[in-house]
């Protein structure tokens, strides 16, 4: 493998400093998905910057019930603070349906955001693939694409977004707070993946050098029964082939809020907006629910081979929500 | 001298007694040294660079800059590697395969074949430098497309005849009360052993060495003998500690690169297989794609049998993957016909996988076996029972034991099938579809000519040399126990030695032969010396020494149909709307000879029920029709199941002697596999009423089977 430069920054504007403008050049977190890439030589950086002992390992209260959590805190921090157990328990459940326990002791926040696709043809450096290589080709239209994208993917490129994390925030109306050479940002999760297009290689609207430096959490009290569901080709350790984040608010029988996002369907968390405005001052039964994500996978355009996700998200939606629906009537 | 104190007059009993690995302690303090971590002074390290096409030929291999890279030493490739020989057939009467006898000529049969071995100080130097080669191609289309109907299969014996028929099939099947026609599909699979496959050779005083990972060292140094027709004397094949084999680990293209690499360089080279690599350099299990059709008459008596299997090799070696041989050992009919077919295609080539055609060949027979059942109403073992043999359905040859309705009852007794209702899709618990399925397993008990030397030492020990292989499965202890038996003496007196061709010839772990075929030596060398030693006597400075070869023995052995069995039992849940399958519980039972550490053997088998969970919901390698090579081939992308998709798995035995065996031992390797798939997809009909015939049972096929909406 190619030799790389190595440094480890002191502090946030440091690590940017360090980075600077070199496009060879990595921020370094956990390393569980950029040392596989490195391996395999799809990511070949001149440098890394280490971020990981940066001091972004807090999660702390954001006003009115939100919580800020620093970039640099693991998957398994995140996953037992009691904060999000207890307010955001979707996101616990999704982070513990992710990787295994040694790599969540790793996997930093800010990094599970910027992880790259699965795809087998993105990950196989003698493959062509327009994620990797633009202008090269997407295989896995006409090749193996069972695992791929069924909402908003274009020609250009099938693949899905892996994160089960990002689901249950995205679904939480999280925003992600950056550091770049021109000071300080935000982006809403929802406006941070940018459509596929005919731009697959370009996949945040991070500015170029930016450091992830936290995730705020608003508040959200339908969070707090929440549930997140995922759906995967072995019992652990597999990415998911479908998942639900969901959180409902039922009041009399009627849907006073709810939350819907999906994982494993786009080439994004996708935020099922309109499931959830279907839903909103709806009777909370089952045909609701399963109008909900019928009106939400209208868009779905699947392929010869994940047509099968249609039928699954539509399924699980029903089985997440009805399962929320019986616990308020508790 | 001392004296030896051999000859007490009762036997220690080791064997049949549970005892931890001897060398247990090793292998969990990091001790023990695997091929690959092996220091050797002056070592080079080389890499080999695969071909990105999936046919064609190399035009040009740019060697220049790379040679220039910091710390290369040379660059290996069909235009300067030494000439090799290839038209022999080796130990285990095949031809070798020509994936190992890499750069001999220009031309890329498959995806991944090795087009040149680049050589450097480091590892890492290596890498990068074969990363940074370019090598052109003239590309050809290629052609990968697997599949049942295509005209260019052809009958192929490899280790059995290709077609064995008795009787009408046709007017069988017409005249049978119930009749299954079915097709059933086993996808790609991979042994994905943990050891990386690693060797490192080196001249040393006109002897060539080879620290190897491997299922048999005499084996694979009789095939660099012959390879680079040197002298038998003149090559020596170690391979002490061996992390997983599953009949992936013979001669390949890490250790023959090696030895020219160190040949040329005059100095040690070592190479070790990347997992990607091992993904189109090691072998595999063949597609299968098999047509069983069952004819029964209203009892559930079979009329006619006939199992067509078809599997996949490469185009430069042939390789039969004999999944319709299960017949001809288990169930026999008025007509019978089974016959094995290959094609070939621009893929690597297959090879022995854990239970090469049991395991594909058992999920087809097994699940049309329930099939049948379900059409005549019959509980699945009794119509097994009421199918049993009296003799070899083909060889008409009497069996030596078969004990397979023992196992049936012992687990029918233990699983609490009586209480099954036959009835599909009826039991529910929450989200989750309940169901019950089994089926039969079987494996042959071969023998492989083996030698081995015991020698008793002057301070009352005794050393066991002999050229086995423990590829994990507890093989050096199982020989402890059979040593300390035959020469009734403690098993702390007894060091066996093993992985080392310099012990002279013996059989290779694989095929279930391994313990068979070395303790048949073993006790037949410590008998002899224990004849030898006279109670009180002393033995000399150099020790006592008595050799002994089984090659005669194992010629004298009566024909017998000599098979272990086993019954397997599966307990699924089915989430219809999801595809989810979970495996709740397992148990097997098996009737295997003699047991001879019964806590490696229960070890062996619940590995393989394990693999058979495996293969029935995870395994599949999945061929990209564009380049010819795998999509996702490594263990991120080729799922095996985790341990969260392994529940509570019991595995026990019957009492099976054979009072004619020499030995007794008839070898646990591979029957834990058998059958295990289709006792889980039986399960998997019982639970939701819908079969499925291609495996793996993978979320989105039970979706799409299904089509269940909430």
């Amino acid at each position: 493998m190619r030799e790389f430069d190595y440094r480890r920054a002191d502090d946030v504007s440091g690590a940017v400093a360090l980075l600077g403008a070199d496009p060879d050049a990595r921020y370094l977190g956990g390393g569980t998905n950029l040392v596989d890439l490195m391996k395999t030589g799809v990511e070949r950086p001149a440098r890394l910057v280490d971020v990981r002992t940066l001091p972004l390992d807090r999660i702390e209260p954001a006003g009115d019930g939100g919580l800020r959590v620093g970039a640099t805190v693991t998957n398994s921090d995140l996953a037992a603070h009691p904060g999000i157990r207890h307010r955001y328990p979707a996101l616990t459940q999704a982070v513990l349906a992710g990787a295994s326990g040694q790599l969540r002791n790793m996997a930093t926040v800010g990094g599970n955001l910027l992880q790259r696709t699965r795809c087998g043809y993105f990950t196989d450096v003698t493959k062509p693939c327009n994620k990797r290589a633009p202008g090269s080709g997407c295989p896995a239209v006409q090749g193996e694409h069972h695992n791929h994208a069924v909402l908003g993917a274009s020609e250009h490129c099938v693949a899905v977004h892996p994160s089960d994390m990002g689901v249950a925030l995205t679904a939480f109306d999280a925003v992600v707070s950056y550091e770049s050479a021109d000071g300080p940002g935000e982006l809403p999760l929802a406006d941070f993946y940018l459509p596929v297009g005919d731009t697959p290689h370009r996949e945040t609207a991070l500015p170029p050098g930016a450091l992830i430096t936290g995730v705020t959490l608003p508040p959200a009290p339908v969070a707090a029964r929440s549930r997140y569901r995922k759906v995967r080709e072995r019992a652990s350790y597999a990415f998911a082939i479908g998942s639900v984040a969901a959180a409902l608010d039922v009041s009399g029988g009627v849907v006073r809020d709810v939350r819907l996002a999906f994982g494993a369907v786009a080439s994004r968390p996708w935020r099922a907006g309109i499931a959830e405005r279907v839903l909103t001052g709806a009777p909370a039964t089952a045909e609701y629910f399963a109008a909900a994500a019928d009106a939400e996978l209208a868009a779905a355009r699947p392929l010869p081979d994940n047509g099968y996700k249609v039928t699954l998200m539509r399924n699980l939606v029903v089985a997440v929500l009805s399962e929320l629906a019986e616990e308020a009537a508790r | 001298m001392t004296t030896a104190t051999t000859g007490a007059a009762t036997p220690t009993g080791a064997v049949g007694t549970a005892h931890t690995r001897v060398e247990g302690r090793d292998k969990v303090t990091g001790a023990a040294r695997y091929a690959g971590e092996i220091p050797f002074a002056g070592l080079a390290h080389g890499w080999l660079v695969l071909s990105t096409v999936a046919r064609g030929r190399v035009l040009s291999v740019g060697t220049g800059p790379v040679l220039g890279m910091p710390g290369v030493l040379t660059v290996l490739h069909h235009g300067n590697a030494p000439r090799l020989t290839t038209d022999y057939v080796g130990m285990l009467g095949v031809p070798p395969d020509p994936t190992a006898a890499v750069f001999q000529n220009d031309r890329v049969p498959h995806a991944g074949w090795p087009v040149a071995l680049v050589v450097a100080e480091t590892p890492e130097q290596a890498r990068e430098a074969a990363e940074a080669l370019v090598v052109t191609y003239e590309q050809e289309p290629h052609d990968i497309a697997f599949s049942g109907t295509r005209p260019d299969t052809y009958p192929a014996d490899g280790h059995m005849p290709a077609l064995t028929e008795k009787g009408d099939v046709e007017a069988e099947l017409a005249a049978s009360a119930h009749v299954v026609d079915e097709e059933y599909t086993t996808p790609e699979e991979h042994h994905g052993m943990m050891e990386p496959h690693a060797a490192s050779a080196r001249w040393d005083g006109g002897r060539l060495e080879v620290v190897d990972s491997n299922q048999g060292t005499t084996w694979v140094a009789d095939e660099i003998v012959r390879m680079f027709s040197l002298d038998a004397s003149a090559v020596r094949v170690r391979s002490e500690h061996v992390g997983g084999g599953f009949g992936s680990k013979g001669l390949r293209a890490h250790q023959v690169s090696a030895v020219m690499a160190a040949t040329v360089l005059q100095r040690p080279v070592r190479v070790v297989l990347t997992r990607r690599q091992m993904f189109s350099l090691t072998g595999y299990r063949s597609p299968t794609t098999q047509r069983i059709r069952l004819g029964a008459d209203p009892g559930g008596r079979l009329r006619a049998l006939d199992h067509r299997s078809l599997n996949q090799t490469s185009t430069v070696w042939e390789f039969v993957e004999p999944g319709a041989g299960v017949a001809r050992i288990m169930y026999d009919a008025d007509a019978h016909r089974t016959e094995n077919r290959v094609v070939r295609l621009d893929v690597p080539s297959p090879t022995w996988m854990r239970a090469p055609g049991e395991a594909p060949g058992s999920f087809a027979v097994e699940a049309a076996l329930d099939e049948l059942a379900e059409k005549c109403g019959i509980d699945p073992i009794e119509l097994r029972l009421r199918n049993e043999p009296e003799r070899g359905p083909v060889s008409g040859l009497p069996f030596a034991g078969r004990n397979l309705a023992a196992c049936f009852r012992e687990g029918a007794r233990r699983f609490g099938w009586a209480d099954r209702d036959p009835r599909p899709g009826v039991r529910r618990e929450g989200r989750w579809l309940l169901g019950t399925g089994t089926a039969a397993a079987s494996f042959p008990a071969g023998a492989l000519p083996s030698t081995a030397a015991v020698t008793a030492e002057p301070d009352g020990t005794f050393t066991v040399r002999i050229a086995a292989a423990d590829i994990g499965t507890g093989a050096r202890t199982a020989l402890t126990l059979v040593a300390a038996d035959a020469l009734r003496v403690p098993t702390e007196r007894v060091r066996v030695r093993i992985g080392d061709s310099d012990f002279g010839p013996a059989g290779i772990a694989g095929g279930s032969m391994g313990t068979r075929s070395w303790a048949w030596a073993v006790t037949a060398a410590a008998g002899e010396l224990r004849e030898r030693l006279v109670p009180g006597g002393t033995v000399p400075p150099e020790g006592i020494t008595v050799r002994s070869d089984t090659t005669a023995a194992l010629g004298a052995l009566t024909q017998r149909e000599r098979h272990s069995y086993g019954a397997q039992f599966a307990e699924a849940a089915v989430d219809v709307t999801t595809g989810e399958v979970r495996v709740r519980r397992m148990l097997g039972i098996f009737a295997a000879g003699r047991i001879v550490n019964p806590l490696t053997a229960r070890s062996q088998l619940v590995g393989g029920m394990t693999w058979g969970i495996s293969m029935a919901l995870h395994e599949e390698a999945v061929r990209d029709g564009a380049s010819g090579g795998l999509y996702g081939g490594d263990l991120a992308g080729y799922h095996v199941a985790s341990h969260a998709d392994v529940p509570a798995i019991e595995a026990d035995w019957v009492d099976d002697p054979d009072p004619d065996d020499p030995v007794g031992i008839k070898g646990i390797g591979e029957v834990g596999i058998v059958g295990a798939a289709a006792a889980v997809a039986n399960a998997v009909w019982h639970a939701t009423g819908v079969r499925h015939r291609s495996l793996p049972i993978r979320p989105d096929r039970v979706l799409r089977a299904g089509e269940p909406r909430v």
